[in-house]
């Protein structure tokens, strides 16, 4: 019989291949690139580059007046943009020391719930896609069409939504809108329900997910998670339970946690936060309807448009109209740092102004950032397998990552 | 110089599709017999590439989402042709870019599209791939056109899923009324060359 | 909220640090110090390490640049104690032509992107960091994109016309 070759010199089995896991993705991640170094199937190591897509928002939002930076912040967590323009507007109300009334509060934490559920269920369905399961990413994706409508009504705008203005809203939420939202909680529970069924006990999900990337608390906090990721790993840090921002602190809803911070860990958390994103919602419209339905703002005319009507028949809302426009009306010289619970972690805006029409400096905390830090570490050791799964529960959404 | 009996085919036509919720593609102009129908090699290639492109999407940001969208149930894109993505770009027909790109990333979007076969379309989805969208910075390139030629802009930001299901039709047309021997034409070559690409 | 107010937090660290810490002040309640670039790892040692303080979650390091000023780049670091509550800002300011500071990778392994991103906008050096390198910028960029002087528009652009911007 004759022998087969056999290696002596220049075995290629004992040499390491490095793998372009590279920008282009075909799992519709984002554009960030790791060039790993494997062992077969087993990494060895990765090295990670971002900034695909750096668009230099820091640098553009010192060029622009305040009101103008909204939608910039739209596009850096596009899967949940509300919680973004939310946030921004509460740190231009801080240093502008504005108060809002109870039921802008409670619109906007609607708004901001909405855009958690759609961002959840784009993270959890494209988990469940990348391990092949292709079921639940049609059948929810359904949902975030019934979302998409209420923004519409809303603000006009489907993703990338711009809603609010600083000091409010600029419309009221019409009857049609406050329709939507409450047969989106009728329709919705059944379905995530069934997106549970077909996950939660899944012999092969489960085998696929549990113990994969498993962090610990420690490890967590060093890399500063935040968010569900870091809540899956046991820490329960919440910016809305720990600094309630938007009357938070009226809701009654819970914060779960998760033991060992696994990929299941990570969806099972964010499945029960999507549970109780639906629970708050429900609040929120037993509350609106305590409070005097024509509210949509704060009383604040030198930094609020006053309505168009107005601004042509009324002398003093020209000006206004005027001054906040052409940015004469003077901001406090100073510096705030505001946090959101965003949908992937801590949202953190840091401003520092200088009494002009723009910031001075505006530097975004964001969240995707800072958690996909440890991908490259966490990743020494796996197989490639369990690496893109890991990949995947991290949520990373790439506008975010390099902003 | 039509004949009756053409005149009889159009109404009976007519008729079927009043009375039943069949859409069927319109045949090119051909000559129709029993069992045969000859038309010109163009069209009819033109026609069967149409309704079965192979797009690769290439979503950098939020315009991928709402491609994804479009992908979806409710816009549902497999209804023009566009079922399989091909994420490798030896097999792509249609390069969708969607996304701001940036200098970065300039390179990268080259090689994918220098790896396309002919004949290959582009599709520039959103304000960014367009022009540049609303940044006008250091980073980010000022419309894919700076370093691909394109075919079709569908502008928005992000556009809306109807607004990329009729940029795609505005490809399926090109791609039928193209003639056979463009590719080879010293008018796309100069093109190509303008671009930097032989 | 707050488990130590700040009135107890300056106080806890003025014990220690009495001479290093100035211009403390208290914008929107957060506490917000200023300090230089040898005492910095020791404070926040002593801030992430203290029995008490506890502050183990680094929430960001982020830099500004004022040029008008002697001292032009501040590198900012943001800290949060999660068991008390209470946050607190650290700025630590240095001149342009002496831009070095030690890493923070030695308290925090997420030091690591941010003081990264620092460099890449600012220039700031960090010492002792593993991998100091640009990380969202091309890497073959010679200059700090975020410094005042640096311009937000591609000055290359052969398309735009000035008269139609108003220039």
């Amino acid at each position: 019989m004759k022998n087969h070759p056999v290696f002596i010199d220049n075995d290629p089995q004992t040499e390491y291949s490095t793998l372009n896991l590279g920008p282009t993705h075909p799992a519709t991640h984002g554009v960030f690139q790791n060039v790993l170094t494997m062992d077969g199937e087993r990494i060895v190591n990765g090295v990670s580059t971002i900034g695909y897509i750096h668009r230099a928002f820091e640098k553009i939002a010192e060029h622009r007046p305040f009101y103008q930076i909204t939608p910039l912040t739209d596009r850096m967590n596009y899967c949940s943009s509300p919680i973004n323009n939310m946030g921004w507007h509460m740190t231009v109300e801080k240093m502008l020391d504005i108060k809002m009334p109870k039921r802008v509060d409670y619109m906007r934490v609607i708004v901001m719930e909405l855009a958690r559920i759609s961002d959840h269920i784009v993270c959890n369905s494209i988990l469940g896609v990348d391990t092949g399961a292709l079921t639940g990413f049609t059948y929810m994706m359904k949902y975030r069409e019934h979302i998409y409508e209420i923004y519409e009504e809303i603000c006009g705008s489907r993703l990338t939504t711009n809603i609010g203005r600083i000091g409010g809203f600029e419309r009221n939420f019409n009857r049609i809108a406050f329709d939507k939202i409450r047969s989106f909680l009728k329709i919705f529970p059944p379905n995530l329900k069934e997106f549970e069924a077909l996950f939660n006990r899944n012999r092969i999900f489960v085998d696929r997910t549990k113990d994969v990337a498993a962090v610990d608390a420690e490890t967590a906090l060093n890399y500063s998670w935040s968010g569900p990721l870091l809540r899956a790993a046991g820490v329960d840090y919440d910016v809305r339970a720990m600094e309630p921002y938007s009357s938070y602190e009226d809701f009654d809803f819970e914060v779960p946690v998760g033991t060992n911070g696994d990929v299941y860990n990570r969806f099972l958390v964010r499945n029960e936060e999507m549970w109780q994103s639906m629970r708050i919602i429900e609040q929120a419209l037993n509350k609106i309807e305590k409070e005097d339905p024509n509210i949509f703002h704060a009383d604040v005319p030198e930094f609020y448009l006053p309505p168009k009507e107005e601004v042509y028949n009324n002398m003093e809302a020209l000006i206004y109209h005027f001054k906040i426009v052409m940015g004469e009306v003077p901001t406090p010289n100073t510096e705030v740092y505001h946090a959101v619970e965003g949908a992937n972690g801590e949202l953190g805006f840091y401003l520092v102004n200088d009494g002009g029409r723009s910031p001075y400096r505006l530097h975004f905390r964001r969240p995707s950032f800072i958690n996909y830090q440890m991908y490259a570490p966490m990743s020494r050791g796996m197989l490639l397998s369990d690496a893109i799964i890991n990949m995947s529960s991290l949520n990373v959404i790439a506008g975010e990552l390099d902003a | 110089m039509y004949s009756l009996s053409a005149y009889a085919d159009n109404v009976f036509i007519l008729f079927v599709q009043i009375m039943s919720d069949i859409q069927i593609v319109e045949a090119p102009p051909g000559v129709e017999g029993s069992g045969f129908f000859a038309t010109s090699l163009d069209k009819a290639v033109g026609l069967a590439r149409s309704y079965s492109l192979w797009p690769l999407p290439f979503a950098t940001s939020c315009c991928g989402i709402e491609f994804m969208a479009t992908m979806a149930s409710t816009y549902d894109l497999a209804r023009f042709g566009a079922e399989r993505m091909s994420f490798s770009p030896r097999q792509a027909d249609l390069l969708m870019v969607m996304g701001t790109i940036s200098k970065k990333m300039g390179p990268v979007l080259r090689q994918v599209y220098l790896q396309m076969a002919e004949p290959r379309w582009v599709l520039a989805m959103g304000a960014c791939a367009s022009s540049g969208g609303i940044f006008d910075t250091y980073s980010v390139l000022q419309g894919i056109d700076e370093i691909i030629p394109v075919d079709v802009y569908v502008p928005g930001c992000p556009p809306r899923p109807e607004a990329v299901i009729d940029g795609f039709m505005q490809i399926q047309k090109l791609v039928q009324t193209e003639s056979l021997r463009r590719r080879s034409s010293p008018e796309y070559q100069k093109l190509l060359a303008s671009y930097g690409i032989q | 909220m707050a488990k130590i107010t700040n009135e107890e937090l300056l106080n806890s660290i003025t014990g220690k640090f009495e001479s290093e810490v100035a211009n403390i002040t208290e914008p929107f309640g957060l506490l917000t110090l200023e300090t230089s670039r040898e005492k910095i790892i020791d404070i926040l040692t002593f801030l992430k390490t203290d029995a008490k303080l506890q502050f183990i979650f680094l929430t960001d390091i982020t830099a500004i640049h004022y040029p008008d000023q002697e001292k032009q780049i501040g590198v900012i670091y943001h800290l949060h104690s999660l068991v008390n509550n209470v946050r607190i800002r650290i700025k630590v300011f240095m001149a342009d032509d002496n831009l070095h500071i030690p890493s923070a990778t030695v308290l925090w392994e997420g030091a690591n992107w941010m003081e990264r991103e620092t460099y890449d906008f600012f220039g700031v050096e960090f010492d002792g960091h593993p991998d100091l390198r640009r990380i969202l910028n091309v890497d073959d960029m010679t200059v700090f994109p975020m410094r005042k002087e640096f311009p937000l528009e591609d000055p290359n652009r052969v398309d735009k016309r000035d008269y139609f911007f108003g220039r």
